[in-house]
């Protein structure tokens, strides 16, 4: 049963406690500053990077044992070669994007904008950059996120049978493989298409706006993708997709949340596509398919079904380890907690600033 | 010896107080900063070494021409100011 919820806004973090059986902020860090992600381990330590307008990304550890804050370098670009000049993404770290564990202990994975991937072996206190992904040509080709000249990487995902196996999902890039730990890259999604790009480049494994993966823990083959263009499902581990055409709503959206055990269950918060990002109709929903994709529950119970105008990021959903228990919070600052997997939500009593991401903590 | 003041916005993060140090160029003056406060040259200059896009170098109330390669000539009474641009509202 998880203790805290991590809340990750767009003016500081927010730790989120059981207080007499009902959830409330029990903390606050960082007041003021933009944190683009947060990652809570399983020995109580939180990790927080922040997205300062000025002064650029940066990355804090709090110590579980001495409940310190203390700054932690950030992943740092190589110099850019004089022969770079048609590299169209700036070779700087723009923001750390998602925040990973990998399977040993104190090795962290980095996903961030411009696109570089980074590890790092000692728990952040240093950091190598991913060098086959960063300077293979086809990296030129990825596109940034909302017409911004910074692709970004969302998603991580460590395969728990093999951990040197690692798949990304990239705005905008599809999803990328590697079996080595990161030493060669290939891409490997099939089956999706993109209605923005010309018709030739539709189906381009590389065009493809994968907004978010999330993979099942217990069958790490199952991975659900929100993506720009609607819902899909792999039963190969990111290679072969499916659409999962039932998605009510809508089939936008930015996140997505795969149950820990069950293969066929996965929550989204569908919002109307592209250039208007609310909900539809006004109404904040959750969508819970729990047969694979072949149908959804639309929720709704606990969430405001008027005048809502809740955007959910990308990273602004999460499911304790039980599959029972659900966070999210959306761009207006409401966030809702679910501890029957989805069928009633309680919203926190706040106004919280926008939410950027949502992680919940076992301690 | 030049002097460089940093903006006090930087005190939420980490200490930034003011410094007297030697170098012929902004480049120089800023390297020698922070050679004692490593964790402060991130907050101003980018993975390239360039002045951040919203950061901005003044040197006696002019703003630096160089803001890639720091290059700008320093002169032992000049005063280095590092500031918030203003990009936003």
């Amino acid at each position: 049963m998880p203790e805290r919820i991590f809340v990750a806004t767009h003016k500081g973090l927010f730790e989120i406690a059981r207080r007499n059986g009902a959830w409330d902020i029990a903390d606050t860090q960082f007041l003021g500053s933009p944190v683009s992600a947060v990652l809570a381990e399983p020995d109580g330590g939180v990790y927080a990077a922040l997205d300062l307008g000025h002064f650029g990304a940066k990355l804090w550890r709090c110590d579980p044992k001495k409940s310190e804050w203390r700054e932690l370098p950030v992943p740092v670009f190589p110099p850019k070669p004089e022969n770079s000049g048609d590299d169209p993404h700036p070779w700087s770290l723009g923001k750390i994007w998602t925040l990973v564990p990998g399977s040993a202990a104190g090795r962290l994975w980095a996903g961030t904008m411009p696109g570089g991937l980074f590890h790092s072996e000692d728990g952040g206190e240093s950091w190598s950059l991913c060098e086959a992904l960063w300077r293979m040509p086809e990296r030129k080709q990825w596109m940034g996120v909302a017409g911004g000249e910074q692709p970004g990487i969302n998603s991580v995902l460590v395969d728990p049978r093999n951990p040197a196996d690692i798949r990304i999902g990239v705005s905008t890039a599809g999803v990328w493989a590697s079996s080595d730990n990161g030493a060669s890259w290939r891409i490997i999604n099939r089956g999706m298409y993109n209605e923005y790009m010309p018709p030739e480049e539709r189906e381009n494994p590389i065009a493809q706006d994968i907004h978010r993966l999330a993979r099942c823990a217990a069958h790490p083959d199952i991975v659900w993708c929100q993506h720009h263009n609607g819902v899909f499902r792999s039963e190969n581990a990111g290679a072969n997709w499916r659409e999962v055409a039932a998605i009510r709503p809508s089939k936008f959206g930015f996140t997505v949340a795969a149950h820990p055990r069950d293969p066929k269950t996965a929550w989204f918060v569908p919002a109307v596509k592209d250039e208007k990002r609310i909900p539809v109709d006004g109404k904040l929903v959750v969508a819970r398919t729990r047969d694979g994709g072949q149908s959804f529950d639309i929720l709704t119970k606990g969430l405001p079904q008027r005048h809502a105008y809740d955007l959910v990021w990308r990273h602004g959903l999460d499911v304790d380890a039980s599959g029972e228990i659900l966070a999210f919070g959306s761009t207006s600052g409401g966030l809702w907690i679910s501890e029957n997997g989805g069928d009633s939500w309680a919203m926190l009593d706040a106004r919280l600033p926008p939410v950027m991401a949502v992680c919940f903590s076992a301690i | 010896m030049p002097t460089v003041t940093f903006t006090r916005a930087l005190e939420r993060f980490l200490q930034a107080p003011p410094a007297e140090v030697e170098g012929e160029t902004v480049g120089a003056v800023l390297a020698a900063v922070f050679a004692s406060r490593p964790a402060l040259r991130g907050y101003v200059l980018d993975d390239q070494g360039a002045v951040r896009r919203h950061v901005a170098v003044y040197v006696n109330g002019k703003p630096v021409r160089d803001r890639i390669r720091l290059s700008d000539p320093v002169g032992a009474r000049d005063q280095i100011y590092v500031l918030q641009a203003l990009t936003g509202g």
